[in-house]
């Protein structure tokens, strides 16, 4: 399992851009891939379909091949990222392949909750940074989760949402599961008057 | 607010307002979701063993296995094989995962529906036909399709797989409450026209992302007038819109459809049931976020040209010119062109199947079409379907050997080409027609086309060769 609090409170790094709407989860890992039993080792089927020809050896001119993730920690898509699937393998891939951070205009529901459980801080930027963003790739980018704001340098910085208590989770490391089973008794409580 | 609700002092509710506050065991407040008590939750082999491998690591064991429901459908193989022999998969990865799905539901005493169980099939196919499905319940499954049991009264979505081990674990959800939309389809729908065309019109009309953060409730006298697998095509595809859920109230249809099923109550329970769920109906003057109205007459057959669900249009009318750069990627990666008809557009195959349109009454759809026609030359067709059930009453009524008749292939039931994860896939470059859900590039193999489309245009094409509008193929063939 992914450590949900590493190098996430605050990122300090360069973005990577796709400009490209509605990306769906086939496209960050196709399905064929969901065989696996295992949660790791997903990072290099991320993309697969864009990143390898069809004999499976990587193509050169594809950028994200040769992307230093050490640098390049922020992935900044287009409008409804991660729509399709409940595949949580979508955010596993994309962590294991390196990126911390996602920003984008608009998320899919169940990719935007399965990111924050698992390490890749899903970010709402404003239409004009987000336009901002997509037109100036590779641009130095600190994210500061406590204060939940997104510093650009020159560019136009931002404040973003995020759940209260999935920040929680990600700034003190608790864990949803835990917290859930210490409210054991509200549980039967409930299932005793409904039974 | 009418005058009852005065009176009462109750504000008037929607049906999902309702199921909503019957599972609350702790309330929402600023700082935490709150938690949702789950009635049913069903399990695959793809998104749960991962889930299963954190209760094993925490030594965590299952709450409620009376309350959760396996089967094996995503990886499963199609291809007929001798009883005693081992089932063809196409993957070690394949067979390692269903029976990791075999132990996880040994081990923890979950009734799965695998090999041999004469439910076996698609999740969302067998919890309705079990009568596991029933109005009012909340229903989960690592499964974005889940918004299928919605078509019940159920309030019922998809989750992830590290939701899938808290239900597993605890029987709840943390959540905070979506946001409601209610979309109103009156009028009547043009003969022929099924509940496919009017969902893919919808997802049309409100975009990808028109439902992002809702629950849908459809209503109005063309959803009303739909049977229960109809409405359950028509909450399949809320995921497509983007929402969370769809939900439609349970009315005699529904009710007529349970009675008698193996899970639903029996004696003077049925009874107290019926009484409760045809309670569950959106209150007058309930309040929605968003209210969408749609024209039944207006809907025609639909196909999509792009490769996002939200891209259907008559199938004889003209692809609309390219409004974003990604509009113009689909087309090229479609081969299509704007301002031409989808109609017309050579095929090399067709899938009827998924949880979207495999059950009897899609399959009557696609049979009608067939019967007393050969499929064209060169095409392959694939009829998957949804459940082992399914493909028992399919026999019964002689609809699978209309389909061999006419050269089509008809399978054992599971997802096949809906998701091309279990070696039932397109060729780069072919043309699908398919009664699925996505057309996410890839989605049926690597390359592949895929058109989305109802059973009676998907078998349409296939005895066409093309795209056609399945009106021209309604009068029974002279054989
Ligand atoms: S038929 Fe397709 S959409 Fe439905 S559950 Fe299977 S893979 Fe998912």
């Amino acid at each position: 399992m992914p450590d949900q609090t590493d190098n996430i409170r605050q990122i300090d790094s360069r973005t990577f851009v796709i400009d490209q709407e509605d990306i769906d989860t086939d496209q960050i890992i196709p399905a064929r891939f969901l065989t696996t039993t295992s949660r790791d080792g997903l990072g290099k089927l991320a993309f697969h379909d864009w990143r390898y020809d069809g004999d499976g050896n990587p193509l050169e001119a594809v950028s994200l091949n040769s992307l230093d993730t050490a640098e390049c920690r922020v992935l900044v898509a287009g409008r409804n990222f991660g729509c399709g699937s409940s595949r949580e393998h979508a955010p596993w891939a994309l962590h294991d392949f390196g990126f911390r951070a996602v920003i984008s205009s608009e998320f899919a529901d169940i990719f935007r909750s399965n990111s924050a459980r698992n390490g890749l801080l899903p970010i709402m930027a404003p239409e004009a940074a987000h336009n901002w963003l997509l037109a100036n790739p590779g641009v130095a980018i600190k994210i500061d989760l406590a204060s939940q704001h997104v510093d650009l340098g020159n560019g136009p910085g931002f404040d973003f949402a995020i759940e209260p208590f999935a920040k929680h989770c990600l700034m003190e490391g608790t864990d949803p599961l835990g917290f859930l089973l210490g409210h054991a008794d509200d549980i039967d409580a409930y299932e005793a008057a409904n039974a | 607010m009418s005058p009852e609700t005065k009176v009462t002092g109750k504000a008037p509710r929607s049906l999902f307002d309702k199921v909503w506050d019957a599972h609350q065991v702790r309330a929402e407040t600023a700082e935490t979701p709150g938690l949702l008590y789950i009635d049913l939750h069903l399990v695959h082999e793809v998104t749960s063993p991962q889930a299963f491998s954190v209760l094993a690591e925490r030594g965590l064991r299952v709450r409620r296995p009376d309350r959760t429901l396996a089967t094996i459908d995503h990886a499963t193989p199609t291809l007929d094989f001798a009883a005693g022999d081992a089932p063809p998969y196409a993957t070690a990865a394949a067979r390692n995962q269903v029976e990791t799905l075999q132990s996880n539901t040994a081990k923890h005493g979950i009734t799965l529906h695998g090999w041999g169980s004469g439910h076996r099939g698609v999740v969302h196919v067998i919890g309705p036909e079990l009568g596991a499905t029933q109005p009012g319940m909340t229903i989960v499954c690592g499964d974005s399709h889940t918004a299928t049991h919605g078509a019940f009264g159920a309030l019922a979505f998809g989750i992830g797989t590290t939701e899938v081990g808290h239900v597993l674990a605890s029987q709840c959800l943390l959540q905070r409450k979506p946001k409601s939309m209610r979309i109103t389809v009156d009028g009547e729908t043009a003969p022929g026209i099924s509940a496919k065309d009017i969902i893919l019109t919808i997802i049309a009309e409100i975009g990808v992302d028109g439902g992002t953060g809702c629950v849908i409730e459809y209503a109005g006298s063309a959803i009303e007038a739909l049977d229960m697998e109809g409405r359950m095509t028509v909450c399949n595809m809320s995921i497509e819109a983007g929402a969370r859920a769809g939900m439609i109230a349970p009315d005699e249809t529904t009710v007529a459809w349970l009675e008698g099923r193996e899970q639903v109550p029996a004696g003077p329970d049925w009874d107290a049931a019926i009484k409760r769920w045809t309670a569950l109906r959106s209150d007058d003057g309930a309040p929605f976020d968003h209210d969408v109205m749609i024209d039944a007459a207006t809907i025609r057959p639909m196909v999509t040209w792009g490769t996002a669900p939200d891209t259907g249009i008559a199938v004889n009318a003209p692809i609309p010119q390219p409004r974003s750069p990604s509009h113009r990627k689909a087309l090229a990666y479609m081969g299509l062109e704007a301002g031409m008809p989808v109609a017309g557009t050579p095929v090399d195959q067709v899938f009827i199947g998924s949880c979207t349109n495999s059950r009897i009454t899609d399959l009557r759809e696609a049979a009608a079409i067939m019967s007393g026609r050969r499929v064209a030359n060169g095409i392959r067709a694939l009829v998957v379907p949804g459940s082992v059930a399914v493909r028992a009453q399919a026999e019964a009524e002689g609809l699978d050997r209309i389909f061999t008749d006419a050269g089509a292939e008809w399978r054992q039931p599971g997802c096949s080409m809906c998701i091309a994860m279990n070696g039932d896939r397109g060729e780069p470059g072919q043309l699908v027609v398919s009664t699925s859900n996505r057309n996410f590039e890839g989605r049926q193999g690597p390359g592949v086309r895929t058109v989305l489309a109802s059973p009676a245009t998907a078998a349409a094409a296939a005895i066409a060769g093309h795209v056609i509008d399945p009106a021209e193929l309604m009068e029974p063939a002279h054989a």
